[in-house]
């Protein structure tokens, strides 16, 4: 009835059954039980099921499974090497830049994303970036000030 | 007195969890052979139920089970008792569920929910609670008798009035012969959502030797295993609700939630368990929101400013089931005076059922209300009498140790400082400092000052509870039932048990999730209580346990308990430090060389029972309502585009007196989100019904939620730190209070600048636009001129 599809999630190649109609967040919650990440409207508004696909930051409940076969995907899950937390975590966790946690791995990954391209970026690149992801319980101040605080981190790298 | 953790800026213990997204949400939990529910909700406003037809929906392959609710007629509430699981033989809004899916997968409960066929036979519907109120109006609860309601409570069967709150103080009529100055005034909130980002669900198995468990994304354990208990008679213990990580509540989970519903499928379902989570649109049409608000009001004043008379009259929306939204219309009610003495007051306070959406508290529970209509009416009398905003409140400003709020209640000596609180306001907004010309000149730049008072909505005896219990390392498990739900409080309270014993922060530990079996006693952490309940039934039990460690102590060091003391880890006898023992030594007993050993595991209990909370007089609303009042406050400076009615916030100021801060991290962090979540209710928020109910926007697309590029450009938060004596290191509460001043501080700034009354909420664009238009064509008519002849510079410049 589906067909297979195989996906790099996280560095492990997955293979799994999908429908034609199924959305990429169903599947990786559902099937591969990745739970990172969330959903709060279902349709592309608040933006808790961002990934990266082959590195583009997406809301994945407006991509279809079938249409990614092939892909790398990367959560919040992945970010993390050998148990040591990448700067951004770590800033997100010294700023307080979460309350009820449940957009923090949205978050995280677009504001990693974010400096791994732009390492030097300006408040307003800041916030035009992750506007597109909702936290009602208003932690943007500290997630501008660990994402600024973050960025020396990201931009050591680049040089590198 | 210095501290090694109280006082000091602690990240959130939950942090790694959530950063890495490890933290678990209930929406993230499954369970062996589970069942997913869906519900089949009304199209209609109000109708009674001539037939349910579920024979093609149980045609869809892998449908379990449809239940209705005529199958169980259960009666299910806190407050009101007014609630179904599934209608019974009526509606009466429009998303009301009818019916209940349950399937082996949710593809086939969707499918199967369109299938359901009910007829209706249709009812005049009630949408505005003013044509409810009429003597003649059709009755939405005609067996309103029959509700078991708490003795907090006034519903007037007959009526669509679900409570009925009445307060008087003073001679109100003579008051306003007395006064020089009387205003009358209306206002108005429309209906909003939590808009929390984890959608209500729960996950319940209802077994078959009848013991129930439950996971659910709610505040509370405590009031789910009552309300489930009362209502479908299922003894306590058989009942076990865990709550783990939560996203987001704001009172929107407080209450009664889905619970005894899913339970109820799970056990229709052949005792399997059964998941029900709602979407985002039934979030805005079938959960509860925050009600719809409109107040009458009149207010007389003396020359000098002296505030003499107040009478108002709110209505509260609550839609066609008011559980909670009674105790909203309770507070509103009993918070009408704000932070002021006004000696002749009238308050009548009604929770009106209409055919709309159900309604329950949003942080603040009815102080955002009564605020925006009270802090208004302040500005306006201001500027009749001609006396600064800021001189007005100081003039009637409360007096702690003086004064009596508008219940009766002497305010005690110890809480807090509003005279400091308006002053540190009025110094960091540059208050009569005229704003900077905007760059634009067809918009204006204004300033605003609203105060504050907020103290927990709660009946009398809402208690609670902890127990601590030592490991044999001397690490500590701390088993409390305190929500956890984006808040600080459960790291403040780590950090006060880890400073009371003298222990590294981590040694001490809370689990994530709550659970009745497992963790002591707390009514509930609404109304910005958590920190001080808990904390005190905290502070309680690590006496209770230091009690016992000295005891043996004692004995091992042949020293007077009260010679001995707790540093790093280690009991040491005062003044000679070397003659000590470490705390694992004791805390599962002393045992001496010999092998006999003395004391036993150590578990501190606690609890805080409030001793002077009272109900409220019924005729007169004279009582203790409260365990504490927190004073604050917030000033705006905003730039009003005259053409668009756009309000952008510059700089917002919100000022706190907190007793104690415990962890100036979180409390910022909760202070930004108030103000924040403040503005987005101020200035966007509306759910939108039209003429059959139906809500029109429930979605993020056209029901706007602030976002990340939408902030005031500057905030500054500033504590006070007057102690309240019982306060855990003295601290009060601080989560709704944060929300409470930013409309009316908002609207008080374009008044104060132009004139122009904002009455409503929320301010958006197009409300701002048309009140100006009406209220000021002239500077409406200036703005325009000046935007040509702006526009004519850019072109020479380019």
């Amino acid at each position: 009835m589906g067909r297979w599809i195989t996906l790099t999630v996280n560095g492990s190649k997955r293979r799994v059954e999908v429908k034609d109609n199924e959305i990429l967040l169903d599947v990786l919650r559902d099937k591969l039980k990745v739970k990172s990440v969330k959903a709060a409207c279902w349709r592309g508004e608040c933006g808790l099921c961002s990934i990266l696909l082959n590195g583009k930051l997406v809301k994945s409940c407006l991509v279809l499974a079938v249409e990614v076969d092939g892909s790398e995907i990367l959560t919040v899950e992945g970010l993390a090497r050998d148990g040591e937390l990448a700067p951004i975590q770590r800033s997100f966790i010294e700023h307080g830049a979460l309350q009820c946690g449940f957009c923090t791995p949205a978050f995280v990954l677009a504001s990693h994303k974010l400096l791994e391209e732009n390492p030097s970026a300006s408040e307003d690149e800041i916030k035009e970036s992750l506007s597109g992801i909702v936290c009602r319980c208003g932690t943007y101040y500290e997630i501008i000030e660990a994402i600024k605080d973050a960025s020396k981190h990201y931009q050591v790298r680049k040089k590198v | 007195m210095s501290f090694k953790y109280v006082g000091k800026p602690i990240p959130p213990q939950d942090g790694f969890l959530k950063v890495t997204g490890t933290a678990t949400y209930t929406f993230d939990l499954e369970l062996p052979g589970m069942l997913y529910a869906k519900l089949v909700t009304s199209t209609v406003p109000h109708a009674r139920i001539k037939k349910i037809d579920v024979s093609r929906a149980l045609g869809v392959p892998g449908v379990v089970r449809v239940v209705t609710g005529k199958e169980y007629p259960y009666r299910v509430g806190m407050y009101a008792g007014d609630r179904d699981l599934l209608a019974i033989d009526k509606v009466n809004w429009v998303g009301h569920p009818v019916a209940a899916v349950i399937a082996e997968t949710l593809e086939a409960a969707e499918k199967a929910i369109d299938l359901v066929d009910v007829e209706y036979e249709e009812l005049p519907a009630i949408f505005d609670p003013l044509e409810a109120l009429k003597p003649d109006a059709l009755l939405i609860h005609e067996k309103m008798e029959e509700y078991r309601h708490s003795p907090a409570f006034k519903p007037i069967p007959g009526t669509n009035i679900a409570n009925k709150f009445t307060l008087v103080r003073g001679d109100v009529e003579k008051g306003f012969r007395e006064s020089d100055v009387v205003l009358e005034e209306e206002f108005h909130i429309s209906h909003v959502s939590h808009c929390y980002m984890e959608v209500q669900n729960v996950i319940a198995h209802y077994h078959l030797d009848g013991t129930v468990e439950i996971w659910t994304s709610w505040q509370n354990v405590a009031p789910v295993r009552q309300i489930m208990a009362l209502s479908l008679g299922i003894p306590h213990n058989k009942i076990i609700v865990r709550i783990p990580y939560v996203g987001g509540g704001f009172g929107g989970k407080a209450g009664l939630g889905w619970e005894a519903l899913v339970a109820i499928l799970s056990k229709a379902a052949g005792h399997r368990p059964v998941k029900l989570v709602l979407s985002r649109k039934e979030q805005f049409s079938t959960a509860a929101v925050r009600e719809g608000f409109h107040a009458f009001a009149k207010a007389g004043f003396k020359k000098d400013g002296t505030f003499n008379a107040y009478s108002v009259r709110f209505i509260l929306d609550a839609g066609a089931y008011a559980d909670y939204t009674v105790n909203v219309g309770r507070a509103v009610g009993y918070s009408a005076d704000g932070c002021y003495e006004i000696p002749n007051i009238n308050v009548e306070s009604l929770t009106v059922y209409t055919n709309k959406i159900p309604t329950t508290a949003l942080r603040g529970f009815g102080y955002p209300e009564s605020h925006w209509v009270l802090e208004q009416i302040i500005d306006r009398a201001a500027k009749k009498l001609g006396i600064d905003p800021s001189e007005i409140r100081r003039k009637n400003l409360v007096k702690p140790g003086h004064s009596h709020t508008c219940t009766g209640e002497r305010l005690r000596e110890d809480a807090g400082d509003p005279q400091k609180v308006l002053k540190t306001l009025v110094d960091e907004i540059g208050w009569g400092k005229p704003s900077e010309n905007p760059p634009e000149p067809w918009k204006v730049r204004a300033k605003g000052l609203s105060l504050f008072v907020k103290g927990p909505a709660q009946p009398p005896n809402a208690a609670a509870s902890a127990i601590l219990k030592f490991n044999e390392d001397a690490s500590i498990d701390l088993l409390i039932a305190t929500g956890n739900f984006g808040q600080g409080t459960v790291t403040a309270l780590m950090q006060i048990v880890a400073e009371e014993f003298g222990l590294p922060l981590e040694k001490v530990r809370v689990d994530y999730v709550r659970d009745t079996h497992k963790s002591a006693y707390t009514w509930q952490t609404v109304g910005s209580r958590g920190l001080f309940t808990d904390g005190i039934a905290i502070l309680k039990a690590i006496e209770d346990a230091k009690n016992q460690i000295f005891t043996v102590a004692s004995e091992v060091l042949r020293c007077p308990k009260d010679q001995l003391e707790l540093v790093d880890g280690e009991v040491r006898v005062k003044g000679k430090p070397w003659e000590k023992i470490p705390l694992q030594d004791i805390v599962m007993g002393y045992t001496y060389p010999n092998g006999n050993s003395i004391g036993g595991p150590v578990i501190g209990r606690g609890v805080f029972m409030s001793t002077h909370t009272t109900y409220l007089d019924p005729d007169t609303g004279q009582g203790n309502p409260t365990i504490f009042h927190t004073f604050g406050g917030t000033a705006v400076e905003l730039e009003l585009d005259l053409l668009t009615g756009e309000i952008n916030i510059l700089k917002a100021v919100e000022v706190l007196d907190l007793g104690k801060v415990i962890n100036p991290l979180l409390v910022k962090q909760q202070t930004h989100g108030g103000l924040i979540m403040g503005t987005s209710i101020s200035l966007y928020e509306e759910i939108k019904f039209d003429e059959r109910g139906w809500v029109v926007n429930p979605n993020f697309t056209s029901y706007y939620l602030v976002r990340i590029k939408d902030l005031p450009r500057e905030v500054v938060a500033r504590y006070i730190e007057t102690p309240q004596l019982d306060g855990p290191y003295g601290a009060r509460g601080i989560g709704e209070l944060t929300m409470i001043g930013v409309a009316p501080a908002i609207a008080n700034a374009i008044y104060n600048s132009i004139g122009v009354k904002l009455d409503r909420l929320p301010m958006n664009p197009e409300y701002v636009w048309r009140a100006l238009r009406e209220q000021r064509p002239d500077l409406v008519e200036e703005a325009w001129k000046r935007f040509s002849k702006y526009e004519k510079i850019v072109e020479v410049t380019i």
